[in-house]
């Protein structure tokens, strides 16, 4: 990212189920796509897909870079705006390598519990597969 | 006639009463308040949503293999209503007019020969159903968002839904809910959850007015339409889900705002009107008073 492709910037909106979490210029944002991570840039062709967990790294104008964490969802591309619907977001700062751990320790414990309800089953796992991805997203910042 | 401490234990047991409801009252509108700006906040994401449904459904040719949620399962015979009342009581004809809505509904269904489903969010709405339709609840929520309502709790329900639907336990699910109108007028109104035919519908003649038709053409999808319409949907009907809990807690307190107002209103009115029969019994006592004393003097 250290140089610029484009000098055109765009609307970049991070959106939660219960609020919009960032609204703001982006020169570029990175997203963990479904089928592989992929850059937008302004004037991108309109495009929607599904997010894997992972990190969106926003680039500002300015040059600074910003990675949040996302629990999976949904990206919006149109030309002028990349509108990401996330359930859960978090910046990637605010993750704790070590609360991080523990919590997949206890998740791992229960999934050994759960094994004979299916549903519950699948809802730690899917659960799991956040933490790590979390714990993924931190290893590869560090 | 009661005696005067009668009148004053009476005027006094008022008083506290109103006390009671006024706090009530004023609690009620700080967090109609906060459920309002939440429900406010909520909007973005679901309007994002369901333009992004719009689009989807204009790329997609919906003939064979719609994903279950959106056909639903081509039959009626099984109805699920999700009835959603709150946890607590006191405000007002909340609870009552949605379980109104809802028996009226599962005696339709009954006598059209409907096998009906219930699934109660909230524990009034519970309690009240249990007596005449006990056997037909399959699932209560209760305490859901109790100090805040999350969007975790919206998905514990669809999550529900979505489990019993895979498993085949009914063809058509239907929301009956309290849709927030404004702080005097909640409006219990049922919407049809599975399957998804109106929303779709609606998100498309949105969609046609702002984007011209070479745009939507080109849309890029990722995996594809229906990779991404079989991941939409299930967070969709958690959307829905979400918005009508939000919009139910707004109504829930708003209800009980209008409700606690008009009884600390009846109080002021019951007060008034007891201190006058107080103060009239007073001076009947001792004009009697009074006039044993004279026609006790005059005897002598």
């Amino acid at each position: 990212m250290a140089e610029k492709l484009t000098d055109k910037t765009f609307q970049f909106e991070l959106v939660s189920p219960e609020r919009i979490l960032a609204s703001e210029e982006a020169s570029m944002v990175i997203v963990p796509g479904g089928e592989g991570e992929f850059g937008v840039l302004a004037d991108h062709a309109p495009m929607l897909s599904s997010l894997r967990p992972g990190v969106v790294s926003v680039t500002s104008p300015a040059g600074e870079v910003k990675r949040i964490f996302v629990s999976g969802g949904f990206v919006d591309v149109t030309g002028a705006l990349c509108s990401v619907l996330a359930e859960e977001a978090v910046n990637l700062n605010d993750l704790d390598r070590a609360s991080l751990e523990e919590k997949l320790k206890d998740l791992e414990d229960d999934i050994g519990f759960a094994k004979d309800d299916h549903a519950k089953a699948s809802h730690i796992q899917k659960n799991i597969d956040i933490v790590r991805a979390k714990l993924a997203a931190l290893a590869q910042a560090a | 006639m009661p005696s005067l401490k009668d009148f004053r234990n009476r005027i006094a047991s008022v008083k506290s009463t109103r006390k009671i409801t006024s706090a009530m009252k004023m609690v009620a509108a700080s967090k109609l308040r906060r459920a309002q700006q939440q429900a406010e906040a909520s909007q973005p994401y679901a309007s994002r949503m369901s333009g992004m449904l719009g689009r989807l459904v204009a790329n997609l040719d919906m003939g064979s293999g719609a994903p279950l949620l959106m056909a639903g399962t081509g039959k009626d015979d099984v109805q699920l209503l999700v009835v959603m009342t709150s946890d607590r009581g006191l405000c007002g004809g909340f609870n009552g007019s949605i379980i109104r809505l809802a028996r009226l509904k599962i005696r339709e269904l009954v006598t059209a020969g409907k096998t009906v489903k219930l699934v109660c969010v909230g524990r009034k709405g519970a309690a009240a159903l249990k007596r005449d339709h006990g056997d037909k609840i399959v699932k209560t929520f209760e305490n859901l968002g109790r100090k805040h309502l999350s969007f975790a709790d919206a998905a514990l329900v669809s999550d529900y839904i979505l489990d019993a639907l895979e498993q085949g336990e009914f063809d058509v699910c239907t929301l009956v809910y309290n849709q927030f109108k404004s702080v005097i007028a909640q409006i219990p109104s049922a919407y049809q959850l599975i399957p998804l035919s109106v929303d779709a519908g609606a998100g498309k003649a949105e969609e046609k007015a702002p984007a011209d038709e070479t745009a939507k053409a080109l849309y890029e999808f990722e995996p594809s339409e229906e990779g991404i319409l079989a991941e939409l949907l299930p967070r969709n009907l958690s959307v829905q889900v979400f918005r009508a809990l939000l919009d139910s807690a707004a109504g829930e307190q708003a209800a009980r705002m209008t409700a606690m107002d008009n009884a600390t209103r009846n109080a002021g009115d019951m007060i008034s009107n007891l201190t006058l029969k107080y103060n009239r019994a007073r001076q009947a006592y001792i004009t009697k008073e009074l006039i044993e004393i004279i026609s006790g003097a005059e005897a002598v």
